[in-house]
């Protein structure tokens, strides 16, 4: 099927919320740097953030920058916009990060047509800001 | 090892409402349908809904995914004396058939006698499961998940569909074979939302909501109530029908699997599938069966998808050769002969939450009482197993083995 552009979902729609286990990482977010929580013993990555280590039960935290590109795991293509159902082509993607073995962000794809989306396709975060001045990372195609 | 509880217990009594269109059910109230239902249940098996004195829910005790059943309101509603036994699976539809293992615990540990399972769903505008994901409020978790746009389950599910073609090959067309095949299994059933034949055109013509998923890939939206009855089976014995043994019960799940796809973490091979691996192998493991002896199968049908994954899952086909399973015509029912298709075990005789009803899996238990009664509208010949599944979602997902006595 032929789609057209990929755009990301509207920012302004968009709104998060964070708890002290998630909040580094919308943090830094806000200065437009990608991070993943990392055990700060075994070193075991984790997406979304929890409190405790799921290898070894540490409970200490890191949060290294990472370098903001990954690989489409999956993808789904839609043509509503979710808010008003009104036509809209995005692409919902599970990204691999790089950096950050084991680890996934859910996230809108842009920067191509949707029908070019596909699975191994390697893609670098784009920010896109969102409601109560967070930033929300998106990807576009690298 | 075989389960220590095997052949204790079994369902005795089935009962549901009429069904209804997505929001047609009102003015009735969710209170209402579940007491018809439980009443009907009630009057199948013989017994008066006051000597309930159990009650072994599912999906966290919900009532849809919004509204949500309470015990002592509904002891109000239908004036049981007592109760001794109140609980629940959590999470979701996932959790359906595990509810009879549940119901096993409570009668097993003598807390109760008889235990009824239930669901009511009723989707009014403001509570359509279609969009439950995208309408509940932000929260930490789910603020990695809501942003992308995948609002609906139909779109999560879309996402580990992709990734199964993409890993395995597999085709839309099996997607649709699902569909179809199930849909072939209502054309006699009075209750069935969906009853006409479904064509392969058609089935290709039918608008794509989530790229690769149609909107006939994607289950009804139904109102009504489904109950049934768990007993012992001394007690069975004296019931109207015959017992349908509960022969092997199972629910839970492996890390791996986790939050699912409201998660989206799953590692291959775990991702492509159902998350069934671990309770399938917990039922053959306590049965000593396998997918071969199953003489008919109940798979939880939300996403046609999922049912190609399951039947890889529970071991009907190889991982990964779901495709080819489905297309060569295995999950058919031949009303001729009363038995599968190209030595398949049919699927969904009484054609699922796709095409019959969607009571949040309920109808499948409901189908795999009357298999093993041997008073299906669709009745396999002789069937002796029937193999009943829940809603491949965030665990605990579960599984049934029914036995005829």
């Amino acid at each position: 099927m032929t789609y057209g552009p990929a755009r990301a979902l509207p920012g302004d729609q968009i709104r998060i919320t964070t708890n002290p286990d998630t909040e580094p990482f919308w943090q830094a977010a806000k200065e437009r740097k990608l991070t993943a929580c990392k055990c700060g013993d075994c070193g075991h990555f984790r997406m979304p953030p929890t409190a405790v280590c799921p290898e070894c039960g540490s409970r200490a935290k890191e949060w290294p920058t990472l370098p903001g590109t990954g690989t489409v795991f999956s993808y789904a293509i839609c043509n509503k916009n979710p808010k008003n159902g009104e036509d809209y082509v995005y692409v919902p993607v599970v990204v691999d990060l790089d950096g950050a073995p084991g680890t996934r962000l859910n996230a809108n794809v842009s920067g191509c047509d949707a029908e070019d989306v596909h699975i191994g396709m390697k893609v670098t975060v784009d920010w896109t800001p969102i409601q109560d001045d967070w930033v929300l990372p998106n990807f576009k195609k690298a | 090892m075989a389960w220590a509880n095997q052949d204790k217990c079994a369902i005795v009594g089935i009962g549901a409402t009429d069904y209804y269109v997505r929001g047609k059910s009102w003015p009735r109230t969710i209170n209402d349908m579940a007491a018809e239902a439980i009443m009907n249940a009630c009057a199948d098996a013989g017994i008066s809904h006051k000597q309930i004195d159990g009650f072994s829910y599912y999906s966290t005790a919900g009532a849809g995914y919004l509204d949500k059943f309470d015990t002592a309101s509904l002891m109000e509603t239908l004036g049981m004396p007592h109760i001794s036994w109140s609980a629940t699976l959590t999470s979701g539809g996932g959790g359906c058939p595990g509810a009879i293992g549940l119901a096993t615990a409570g009668l097993m540990n003598e807390d109760c006698t008889y235990t009824v399972t239930l669901m009511a769903l009723q989707q009014l505008p403001q509570h359509r499961l279609g969009v439950v994901f995208g309408s509940a409020a932000p929260n930490p978790e789910n603020s990695f998940l809501q942003p992308s746009g995948l609002v609906g389950p139909g779109h999560l599910m879309s996402v580990l569909a992709r990734r199964h073609m993409h890993l395995y090959g597999t085709t839309q067309d099996a997607f649709g074979e699902v569909v179809m095949a199930t849909r072939a299994n209502t054309h006699n059933r009075p209750k069935a939302v969906r009853k006409e034949p479904l064509t392969k055109e058609q089935y290709d013509a039918s608008v794509m909501l989530a790229d690769p998923l149609r909107r006939l890939d994607f289950c009804l939206e139904t109102d009504g109530a489904v109950a049934v009855i768990t007993t012992t089976m001394d007690r069975a014995k004296d019931c109207r029908h015959k017992p349908a043994v509960v022969h092997a019960a199972a629910h839970g799940g492996q890390r791996e699997w986790g939050r699912a796809f409201a998660w989206m973490g799953m590692p291959d091979p775990h991702f492509a599938s159902s998350g069934h691996k671990f309770t399938a192998d917990r039922v053959w493991a306590q049965s000593g069966l396998s997918a071969k002896d199953m003489d008919v199968a109940l798979i939880y049908d939300h996403f046609s998808p999922m049912v190609l994954m399951q039947l890889e899952d529970y071991g009907f086909c190889e991982k990964g050769e779901g495709n080819d399973y489905v297309l060569s015509g295995k999950l058919r029912y031949d009303p001729a002969t009363g038995k599968g298709v190209n030595g398949g075990t049919p699927v969904n005789t009484h054609g699922g939450n796709l095409n019959e009803a969607y009571i949040i899996g309920m109808t499948h238990i409901v189908e795999g009482v009357e298999q093993v009664r041997g008073t299906a509208i669709n009745q396999v010949k002789d069937a002796e197993f029937a193999l009943v599944s829940g809603g491949p979602a965030s665990l605990p997902v579960s599984s049934l083995i029914l036995r005829k006595d």
